[in-house]
């Protein structure tokens, strides 16, 4: 009943007890079985306690003699709880291998295929493609179709992260140089939140996730707009925030596909528009915010790798209309 | 078997066994071991503090510092041959010169910036090798300031505007500390590649470095 609390459960997009696809439902039905069973567990424990102590007084008042000395009633109390108690954890370990087991094979032999890379403090996120012009590249949010299973191919570049989105499946770890995999399905639409479940650094905290699960054909619209090249500088204005972001410290670290700015040391920037979050889930995606960002990311984010940028005013304006341009 | 101390119920049963004596300590001599423990339990924190705050300033993290100076002012000399009598160069003190945290910054801003596509992880291939003692445009920390930020010939292209001043000076500590110019507490202890100084932990080599072990200087411009 106490689970009810909306303060105990957590927020609905980040909760193992709001489980949306196969393998959390077998996380969640877990959950609720370790729950129920060390309930009982304990109330039974409590209940014998306070049966002994009150038998014991009952008899002490009536004047007999307490049968403390039976060796023979001693041994089969003793040994009633050690065997339950292998019992109870026996069944623990066999549940807890046999989820484990459903959860391992991929069920489909071509599935999505999302290369997620941990990196300080930020997620890497590339559309694994057949071609080379399928493939593409985004960051902090991962979009995937309703009732399909999705393969992730996980990797880390500096230290050991984890990824973990409760509502869909269990956590599991980007490790430096060791490619591991796992998969899940999203049953239900909605906007899921996932964090590093691995102390990182200074932001650990601030490197979240988002992934959004939506209609095949949504998905697919989605797919097709991540795909193309980033939207070309149209009036002034953007014209002059291409040229802020190609000539400044920006294209030293960020990659706009379409423009000469290709490296891999910050966040694709392709369609940085288009996404719900800036800084990992760290603030939302409005012009002031991506201001404040840009000018003063170490006030935000302390020890992230982006570095402060002094821009004029106009510079600064004329960038951000640039990337609000980038759908 | 009958166990005795089942029988032990109340304290009539203790005094029936023997057991009437209580252990009373006396009050001046507690007050004397509570007085040894505070003066142990004080050094104890004494010991600890000093271990932790030694190490405070090798691990401070500023990340909103200012650079020491955005353009080193005065002559950055960065060439011994000059007319006239010879004029000394401004020396610019480096803030994380002293700082295990920047440094560290700097040997990841030395590979994303890709100083090691040219440098070589400091040993040098298009580039000289920046871990010998031999410089062409001088060693101070004002003076790889500018060869950063200005660029020289012969392919060194120049950084100015592309990055910011503080990750320049971040990368001029990592630089120096290559060849051992800077404090050893704030060297890596281990690098994956090939060092010119021994690490922070390892023994002391019985020949200085640069006596032992002298890689070829990088061709001159």
């Amino acid at each position: 009943m106490l689970l009810q609390l909306p303060s105990v459960r957590g927020a609905p997009n980040q909760s193992v007890l709001e489980s949306s696809g196969p393998l959390a439902d077998r996380v969640e039905s877990l959950w609720w079985f370790a729950l129920i069973t060390a309930s009982l567990v304990y109330l039974v424990t409590m209940g014998a306690l306070w049966w002994a102590a009150a038998h014991a007084r009952r008899r002490e008042q009536r004047g007999e003699e307490l049968p403390m000395d039976d060796e023979r009633r001693m041994t089969r109390g003793v040994t009633l709880a050690v065997g339950a108690t292998v019992v109870v954890l026996l069944v623990f370990l066999v549940t807890d291998l046999s989820v484990g087991r459903t959860l391992d094979p991929v069920p489909r032999a071509h599935p999505i295929t999302i290369e997620l890379t941990g990196k300080q403090w930020w997620w890497d996120v590339t559309y694994a493609d057949t071609s080379p012009q399928g493939r593409f590249t985004t960051a902090n949010e991962i979009h995937v179709p309703v009732g399909e299973p999705v393969l992730f191919v996980l990797n880390a570049r500096d230290v050991i992260h984890s990824f973990w989105a409760p509502n869909l499946a269990g956590k599991k770890d980007l490790i430096p140089g060791y490619t591991q995999s796992m998969w899940f399905q999203a049953d239900t639409a909605g906007d899921y939140r996932a964090q590093c479940a691995e102390f990182c650094g200074v932001q650990h905290a601030k490197m979240a996730l988002h992934v959004i699960a939506e209609p095949p054909e949504k998905y697919a619209q989605w797919v097709a707009a991540q795909r193309a090249p980033a939207t070309t500088a149209s009036d002034s204005v953007a014209v002059r925030g291409r040229e802020v972001f190609l000539a400044g410290q920006c294209a030293m670290c960020h990659a706009i596909t379409g423009t000469s700015a290709a490296s891999r040391n910050g966040p694709d920037l392709t369609h940085v528009a288009s996404r719900r979050t800036l800084a990992a889930g760290t603030l939302p995606n409005t012009r002031g915010a991506l201001a404040g960002w840009i000018v003063d990311p170490q006030q935000v984010k302390p020890g992230a790798h982006m570095p402060s940028n002094q821009l004029p005013p106009s510079d600064l304006d004329a960038l951000l209309t640039y990337l609000q341009s980038l759908k | 078997m009958r166990r005795s101390y089942a029988k032990c119920r109340s304290l009539d049963s203790l005094r029936s066994l023997g057991m009437t004596e209580t252990v009373v300590i006396p009050s001046g001599a507690r007050s004397a071991t509570s007085r040894d423990l505070h003066r142990a339990f004080g050094m104890m924190l004494l010991v600890v503090a000093m271990a932790t705050l030694t190490s405070c300033k090798r691990e401070t993290r500023r990340f909103r510092e200012s650079p020491p100076s955005a353009t080193p002012g005065g002559t950055v000399r960065v060439s011994a041959l000059q007319p006239g009598a010879l004029q000394d160069t401004t020396h610019v003190r480096n803030v994380y010169e002293g700082n295990a945290y920047a440094v560290s910054e700097g040997q990841r801003l030395f590979n994303w910036y890709n100083c090691s596509g040219c440098h070589a992880n400091g040993g040098g291939g298009m580039g000289p090798p920046l871990m010998d003692d031999e410089w062409i445009y001088g060693a101070g920390s004002e003076q790889i300031y500018t060869t950063i930020v200005q660029g020289r010939p012969n392919g060194m292209p120049s950084f100015a505007g592309k990055v910011p001043a503080q990750q320049v000076w971040q990368i001029v500590a990592y630089v120096r500390s290559l060849s051992g110019l800077n404090p050893a507490s704030t060297r890596s202890a281990r690098t994956e590649h090939m060092m010119y100084y021994p690490g922070s932990q390892a023994l002391p080599m019985e020949t200085s470095p640069k006596q032992a072990f002298r890689p070829p200087a990088g061709e001159m411009p």
